[in-house]
């Protein structure tokens, strides 16, 4: 599967799909997308590199196994759930800001908590792939 | 009151931090917070005994009727008291016993853990409370039994003491909901408000069955006694603590709390009576036989128990009087004899008695202790014991018709137990010193002192008895009468027939002990009966247990997937067989089908080809490829039939799958291998079977009114409340927001799960 065509198109693909995923993330709540589908892309882009460069060259683009991106993501969602306690809301109460941001949009809790749910996919996909490109 | 109880849990949260400052000798400092709690209790002395309705309520959780409401009456003072009292020469002992021990700090932190357990238990005034302190005590215990835990065998008695205690506080809970259905309360003293109807209710047998095997299990009556001797494994104060004054006690202070709501029916006497005499006698018995100190300390202690239960089944103010005391003498010689059986262990090695003998040549002041509760034990006067004793033969005497038989069984209890008492208190301190022991030495005053101490008490209180009759004694035993009780504890009665008895009873101890001398050979024969214990049924029956489930398991889950899918599929096509057998509403609507368009009609297509040829190719890639075509194809109609978001997570996952499949094809061979054709025709036929039925199943969905409520106010709110347009994303991350934190939580412990077995499975062949 190493052809050098397959090579060098990964190698565009990863930050094109990368980009995208986000995009996909940002725009879930008014358009069709979201954490999961986000989170899933990503991971796609990673695991077409890893298939085409090695796994040993795709870890080395992360900094850290990406595991770690489970509780980060999981710590996230739980925080920005547990957010509106501080101004004594109910838990997962929605927050928003008054103002959109530029490109972003309407930034809230949930947006937070949506980008939790993106890493926690993440790093689930990649640790169950990575582990079973390993292992074979 | 609240942080009188926490105050044990809060330091043993603290005990790691305090851990390295206490290194060295300063464990002691410890024995600070028990004392303190005696001193407080004792404080509340004068206002029990004016009979003060001691309440204190803090509200916890209100929503399902748990509120911390603490009650202090006699009872709950007595058994604070002990707790307390006890605990504190505990703790001072501990400090000399376990000196040096790398995990003292860990061992203390148990030991107040449950202390506090204890304290909460006997102070309860809520049912649902009383449960939670009560599995607190046989988890602390579980750890503090266990705490050498580099030996097996004193693993293997934790966990049995914590299987037996712990599904015995099972059975207290469902006794503890049956009572508040048929007293409308959790509150103990609101049941007791409104008792009188308890014994006629129809769950009342019920009640009592759930609450007795509770009871029973904690308190080591027969059959559940077993775990008490092996629970001897753990070091000799805890031993002490748990044996003596607390653990054990904790169904008998459930039984006589639950005397005046419950008691006074023919099935609650009837019950106690019998269990707790055949427990006395029973373990009393084997007690002769053992020469183990701590083993028949601990027969002893089952016997002492069942005497205690065997008074409150009489249940007539005399043996509720008498059960009171004898609560209070036993702990006072039994936590003697522990802490003294603890001592000999610690300075000669052993605990067998036909070797231990003349110790009081080397250790005078821990022989007197174990002599002055040996009296108490034995019941001579004037000891504390004399007292207890008399007042049992007193209350069996005047039991009624049955007061020969009862009186009998208390006779012989008394006398095998005045046996033990000397054999673990007097003769190893008697007759001539062996070689072996001579270099033995007296061990630091922080350890005999705490036994002298309570051994003294066992006198003083046989000889003054007002000293604790009125302010403990009298409080303590009209808590569990509705009258207020008469009585006056004296040492002499004069010349009657309850002098008589106990002359016979001291009498025949003696004989016995001169007569019986105890020897391996006794115990071997005694042995011999192993087989038919409760203990050894109990551990078959554990064991027979896991063979079945090992079979079990072997044969539903062998390991082939194959095998998995088809119970799966062949289980759920029999149960919609069966479902479907009771009638099918099908109103299949073929006007609707018109406006197929082309495209759908195209996706179908290719869906049916790809089907046909995952099933019938050879080659294994080319199977997956077409199933990956398949999956694309829903993806195409879930689009079609606007699922946008439906659809773009289907497309991912199916990439994501196919590529999983990809990987692990490289291990797999490359081609299908036939099965044989019957095996083939047998998948073949289910796999029809089933697609028909599930297809059935989802046009019968169809047909059922679909409730549009819960849509239509998720469409309408999306963007009012929750400032989303899309309104599946707002249902993921906002109004169904918990779930989805509960959904990626489970992905993370799947993958960790998976991540797990995989690298087990390929890092094994490197280990070999």
């Amino acid at each position: 599967m190493r052809s050098l065509i397959f090579r060098t198109a990964a190698g565009y693909l990863l930050p094109i799909l990368l980009l995208f995923s986000v995009f996909i993330l940002l725009r879930g709540h008014y358009l069709p997308g979201g954490g999961f589908v986000g989170g899933l892309i990503a991971s796609i882009a990673f695991v077409l590199h890893s298939i085409a460069n090695g796994i040993e060259n795709t870890k080395k683009i992360f900094k850290f196994h990406p595991r770690i991106l489970m509780p980060m993501g999981l710590c996230l969602s739980l925080f920005s759930g547990l957010s509106p306690l501080l101004v004594n809301k109910p838990f997962m109460t929605g927050l928003w800001f008054k103002e959109p941001f530029p490109v972003i949009g309407m930034v809230g809790s949930a947006l937070f908590f949506d980008i939790g749910v993106y890493l926690v996919v993440i790093g689930v996909v990649l640790t169950i792939i990575f582990t079973i490109l390993e292992s074979i | 009151m609240l942080l009188a109880i926490l105050s044990g849990f809060i330091l043993a949260i603290l005990l790691p931090l305090l851990k390295n400052i206490l290194r060295g000798g300063l464990f002691i400092l410890l024995s600070a917070l028990p004392l303190s709690l005696f001193v407080y209790f004792l404080s509340w002395l004068p206002e029990v005994k004016a009979g003060g309705d001691l309440l204190f309520s803090y509200q916890w959780v209100p929503s399902a009727n748990v509120n911390l409401s603490f009650q202090l009456d006699g009872l709950a003072m007595l058994f604070c008291l002990l707790i307390t009292g006890i605990g504190s020469l505990v703790f001072i002992y501990t400090s000399s016993y376990l000196k040096g021990h790398p995990y003292l700090g860990r061992f203390y932190g148990y030991l107040s853990m449950f202390m506090a357990s204890m304290l909460g238990l006997v102070l309860s005034d809520n049912l649902l409370l009383i449960f939670i302190f009560w599995e607190l005590t046989s988890i602390s215990s579980f750890f503090l039994i266990g705490f050498n835990n580099d030996s097996e065998a004193s693993r293997k008695s934790a966990l049995l003491a914590l299987s037996i205690t712990g599904i015995g506080g099972l059975f207290l809970l469902v006794g503890f909901v049956l009572l508040n259905q048929a007293g409308g309360h959790y509150s103990f003293t609101a049941l007791l408000n409104s008792s009188p109807d308890l014994a006629s209710h129809p769950m009342y047998g019920w009640i009592l069955f759930f609450l007795f095997i509770g009871a029973f299990t904690k308190s080591a009556q027969f059959p559940f006694h077993f775990w008490l001797p092996g629970a001897m494994k753990a070091p000799t104060p805890v031993s002490t603590y748990l044996h003596s004054a607390t653990m054990v006690k904790a169904g008998i202070y459930l039984l006589a709390r639950f005397t005046p709501v419950l008691g006074e029916t023919v099935w609650w006497n009837g019950t106690l009576t019998l269990v707790g005499g055949v427990t006395m006698l029973y373990a009393v018995i084997h007690a002769l036989f053992r020469i183990d100190l701590k083993g028949i300390l601990a027969y002893s202690t089952i016997s002492a128990l069942g005497l205690i239960v065997f008074l409150l089944g009489i249940g007539t103010p005399e043996s509720l009087l008498a059960a009171t005391v004898f609560i209070l003498v036993h702990a006072l010689y039994k936590a003697t004899l522990f802490l003294v059986t603890g001592i000999i262990d610690h300075e000669t090695g052993t605990r067998d008695v036909t070797r231990l003998a003349g110790l009081n040549k080397v250790m005078l002041p821990v022989g007197i202790a174990a002599f002055m509760a040996a009296l108490s034990n034995a019941g001579i006067p004037p000891t504390f014991g004399f007292l207890g004793k008399d007042l049992i033969y007193d209350a069996t005497l005047r039991s009624g018709s049955l007061f020969v038989l009862l009186t009998g069984a208390a006779v012989v209890t008394n006398i095998c137990l005045l046996f033990t008492g000397f054999k673990a208190g007097i003769s190893p301190f008697v007759g001539p010193l062996p070689q072996e022991f001579k270099q033995v030495h007296l061990p630091s005053p922080l350890m005999w002192i705490p036994p002298l101490l309570l051994a003294s008490c066992g006198i003083v209180f046989g000889l003054f008895p007002f000293l604790i009759e009125g302010s403990l004694l009298v409080p303590a035993v009209s808590s569990l009468l509705s009258t207020a009780p008469d009585f006056h504890l004296q040492l002499w009665h004069g010349f009657n027939i309850i002098l008589l008895l106990s002359t016979i009873t001291i009498g025949s101890g003696i004989f016995l002990f001169y007569y019986l001398q105890s020897s391996e050979s006794k115990l071997a024969w005694v042995s011999r009966f192993e087989p038919f214990s409760p203990k050894s049924v109990l551990v078959g029956m554990a064991k027979g247990f896991a063979l079945f489930s090992a079979a079990w398991t072997n044969l539903w889950q062998n390991g082939k997937l194959r095998h998995y899918v088809f119970t799966i599929m062949a289980f759920l096509t029999v149960l919609l067989a069966v479902r479907f057998l009771q009638g099918i509403r099908l109103n299949l609507n073929l006007q609707s089908l018109s406006d197929l368009a082309f495209y759908d009609v195209a996706v179908l297509l290719i869906m049916a080809t790809s089907i046909l040829f995952a099933v019938f190719t050879k080659s294994r890639l080319q199977a997956l490829a077409s199933v990956g075509v398949m999956g694309f194809c829903i993806c195409l109609i879930f689009l079609f039939y606007s699922a946008p978001d439906l659809a773009m997570t289907q497309f991912s996952i199916d990439t994501l799958t196919v590529i999983l499949f990809v990987l692990v094809l490289q291990k797999l061979p490359g081609y299908i291998k036939e099965e044989s054709k019957a095996i083939m025709w047998r998948d073949g036929i289910l796999a029809f079977c089933f697609g028909t039925l599930i297809c059935i199943l989802a046009l019968e969905v169809l047909q059922e009114p679909l409730h549009r409520e819960i849509s239509k106010y998720y469409a309408e709110n999306a963007y009012t409340m929750a400032k989303g347009k899309n309104v599946v994303n707002v249902i993921l991350v906002d109004f169904r927001g918990f779930d989805t934190m509960v959904e990626i939580t489970v992905l993370a412990i799947a993958a960790l799960g998976v991540s797990g077995l995989l690298r087990l499975s390929t890092r094994k062949p490197e280990n070999k």
